[in-house]
């Protein structure tokens, strides 16, 4: 048994890493804004930015933290299931199976009225969470492929890998607002302040700062999104085999995902990370290297596939 | 001095045998919280059952003996005491399930039956949970098990006379070396 109480701890301490991360790049900001608007970097009054930026973190990752996952399914225009419809019903009996199997409550179960098979989870806590899949993934899976998704998203569950992911998701979104935001109005003219007339000129060092600020935060939040989600996946399919015992399932589950080129119409780059296999179909996907291994989200589906197939082997010979 | 090693020896044995005493507590809860699962979905597949008769009981006339044997082995199923007499009727009765659902293939009129496949798709839902929660069952009991055997916790588990659980058994794994850990090696 891999041990999930290590990965559950190793989530909530990257959370909370990440949170004082946003702190200390929000508070960085403010405090390059004010200085400019001071002319200087002493304080020599009170310092707006600084403080609005401060509230700005706070507010945020309590948003992150408690509705996080609101936000998530209201982005996907995720809807709950309507137990009339036998496929819907389906994907309840196999939710409430896969509870059985690994030992967490039974999550809320969500359907995008999509055509692209995919399916994610989201949550702050396995009493907390939510799961969610397409109408594609339902048409085009059998009863055991769905069980294995199904499974996978369980193990992202019980992993607290939701937790992690589900912040990303409201930290990365809105530090790329900030920094759209900054980008335009630096463009209209610069960041009008009530002391722009008393400052001299800026100070050439806190110009270089807010340039990096607004260049690097997004792809700072990018790495961070992509680096944390690669890894998840392969647990989560080791996770799914687990509760499964059936890792042939998911293997064939994934070669059907891959078959389909069409993308997730409502996920975006913000939400992408949260899926079993990439929404938007990216070719990055695809490659391996340093490169691809920053900054894609999934790691190549071929490479998933296998390394089910060889655990599939393992069952059987296992088995005897 | 030497009285104080002493006691602190002797503080971290009282420390170590508690630690080790709660796990296997514990432990033992879980394994029976475990078997309460299992109950349930017997007991949900038990409830289905007289559903599944009735629907399929006008159209399959000539198959009397195979709907009997389902209702004499849900019979069965229902009065089981012990964990292995239950192991025992429960396969029972799966295996008269199969043979029904083998026949209503049949029946295409019963095949197409919406309430038929409802009932088709909570019993396979239910077989699956009772299947799963066999899993976790006796994942459990192995560790429970396994726990009692291995140095130095089975000294504290043969002290406070803990008892090893049965294995709630598969009908093909009924024969076979009980599953102990199946999960992935890293």
């Amino acid at each position: 048994m891999h041990d999930i109480y290590s990965q559950q701890k190793q989530n909530r301490r990257i959370t909370v890493a990440l949170m004082v991360c946003f702190f200390i790049l929000l508070g960085t900001l403010g405090y390059a804004i004010d200085a400019y608007s001071f002319g200087t970097f002493e304080l020599t009054g009170v310092p707006v930015a600084t403080l609005v930026a401060l509230s700005i973190a706070g507010i945020n990752s309590l948003v992150s933290y408690f509705y996080g996952s609101s936000i998530v399914l209201k982005s996907l225009h995720a809807q709950p299931i309507v137990f009339e419809n036998p496929s819907h019903k389906q994907l309840y009996n196999v939710v409430s199976e896969m509870c059985i199997a690994s030992g967490i409550p039974k999550p809320k179960i969500y359907v995008i009225s999509d055509p692209a098979p995919n399916a994610f989870a989201t949550g702050r806590n396995p009493e907390n969470a939510s799961i969610g899949v397409t109408q594609g993934l339902l048409d085009t899976m059998n009863r055991e492929e769905l069980q294995a998704v199904v499974a996978h998203e369980m193990g992202h569950i019980k992993n607290y890998d939701i937790l992690t992911m589900t912040v990303v998701t409201v930290l990365v979104g809105t530090i790329v607002l900030l920094s759209d935001w900054a980008t335009r109005s630096w463009r209209y003219g610069g960041i009008r302040t009530k002391r722009d007339s008393k400052s001299k000129g800026m100070h050439p060092v806190i110009l270089i700062l807010i340039i990096l600020l607004i260049l690097i935060a997004p792809i700072l939040s990018r790495i961070i999104a992509m680096s944390v989600s690669r890894q998840r996946e392969y647990q989560a399919d080791t996770s799914s085999a687990e509760f499964t015992r059936n890792p042939t399932a998911l293997a064939s589950a994934l070669e059907k995902i891959a078959q389909s080129t069409s993308p997730v119409k409502t996920a975006h780059k913000a939400t992408a990370h949260l899926f079993i296999s990439d929404p938007l179909h990216r070719k990055l996907d695809d490659k391996e290297g340093m490169f691809a291994d920053i900054f894609s989200t999934h790691p190549p589906i071929q490479k998933r596939i296998e390394r089910l197939k060889r655990m599939a082997y393992g069952y059987t010979t296992a088995r005897g | 001095m030497a009285g104080l090693i002493i006691l602190v020896a002797l503080a971290v044995l009282v420390l170590w045998v508690i630690l080790i005493y709660n796990a296997l507590v514990t432990l033992r809860n879980q394994v029976e919280n475990g078997w309460r699962q299992i109950d349930i979905q017997l007991k949900r597949r038990h409830d289905l059952i007289p559903n599944l008769v009735n629907t399929v009981k006008g159209a399959m006339e000539f198959e009397r003996e195979t709907l009997e044997k389902v209702v004499e082995a849900r019979a069965k199923a229902v009065g089981a005491a012990n964990i292995q007499e239950k192991g025992a009727a429960e396969n029972m009765l799966t295996q008269a399930l199969g043979r029904l659902f083998a026949l209503v293939e049949n029946y295409p009129t019963l095949k197409s039956n919406e309430n038929i496949l409802q009932l088709q798709e909570e019993l396979t839902s239910t077989e699956n949970r009772i299947g799963f929660a066999r899993q976790f069952y006796n994942d459990l009991v192995a560790q429970f098990n396994i726990k009692q055997d291995v140095f130095p916790s089975n000294i504290i588990a043969s002290v406070f006379s803990f008892e090893k659980t049965d294995y709630f058994q598969a009908e093909e794994a009924a024969r076979e070396v009980p599953r102990v850990d199946l999960s992935i090696k890293k």
